[in-house]
């Protein structure tokens, strides 16, 4: 039942661990939320009391920006990358990797699944 | 690596001491640079710069969304026209 930042609700879980299943909170921020509110890290999502769980709502509202905020500052810092049609924005435009790594091969994550170069043809024994 | 910051951010003097002419003067005309490296400065904001790409001046129109970034990186220094008997490649970017 803690619904915390929309629609995040891990149950079982320790809190650390659960906060990062937030778009936004990694290990690291979730640990410093819980230290910071003096919760004792190993309670469980389903332990946690109405207060705690306010509070924790109250800490990632004031300075946090987490989920759909988050998601929307990066579409539009890479937006403005490609109006200004700097070098990076190409990149981006062409959905290639945009920090300089090399293309010859690899860079499948951004190239996508392999396309097939037509006119290599293996010769026959 | 980036700059440290106790130097500030940096653009050519020539250059820049060009455009804060201008802008006293109130004018605008294009400058052409080969100083690739320099940062865009807020002054720059409304100058066209000529900037070279190695063979010729491409003109830039400095916005404001500009600032910070390098001259150079407005400036593509390759010429990529795609591979031999290549079909016209569909488009992956996004949007």
């Amino acid at each position: 039942m803690a619904r915390i930042a929309g629609v995040d609700l891990p149950r079982d879980k320790r809190v650390e661990y659960a906060l990062t299943y937030i778009y936004g909170i990694g290990l690291s921020s979730a640990k410093k939320i819980v230290a910071d509110l003096e919760i004792n890290p190993a309670t469980r999502v389903r332990e946690l009391t109405e207060t705690e769980t306010s509070k924790i709502r109250e800490v990632l509202e004031r300075d946090y920006r987490v989920e759909g905020d988050l998601r929307r500052e990066f579409q539009l810092s890479i937006r403005r990358l490609m109006e200004i049609g700097c070098y990076r924005g190409v990149r981006h435009r062409r959905g290639l990797p945009a920090r300089g790594q090399r293309t010859k091969t690899n860079a499948r994550f951004r190239k996508g699944p392999k396309r097939p170069v037509a006119g290599k043809k293996k010769l026959k024994k | 690596m980036g700059r440290s910051l106790k130097k500030g951010p940096y653009a050519d003097p020539k250059l820049l001491a060009k455009v804060e002419g201008m802008n006293a003067r109130n004018e605008k005309k294009a400058i052409k640079t080969w100083s690739r490296r320099s940062t865009i400065f807020p002054q720059f904001i409304g100058h066209t710069l000529l900037v070279h790409d190695g063979r010729k001046h491409i003109p830039i129109l400095v916005t404001e969304n500009m600032v910070g970034h390098k001259l150079g990186e407005f400036a593509v220094t390759r010429l990529f026209r795609g591979h031999a008997g290549q079909q016209v490649e569909r488009r992956t970017g996004i949007k």
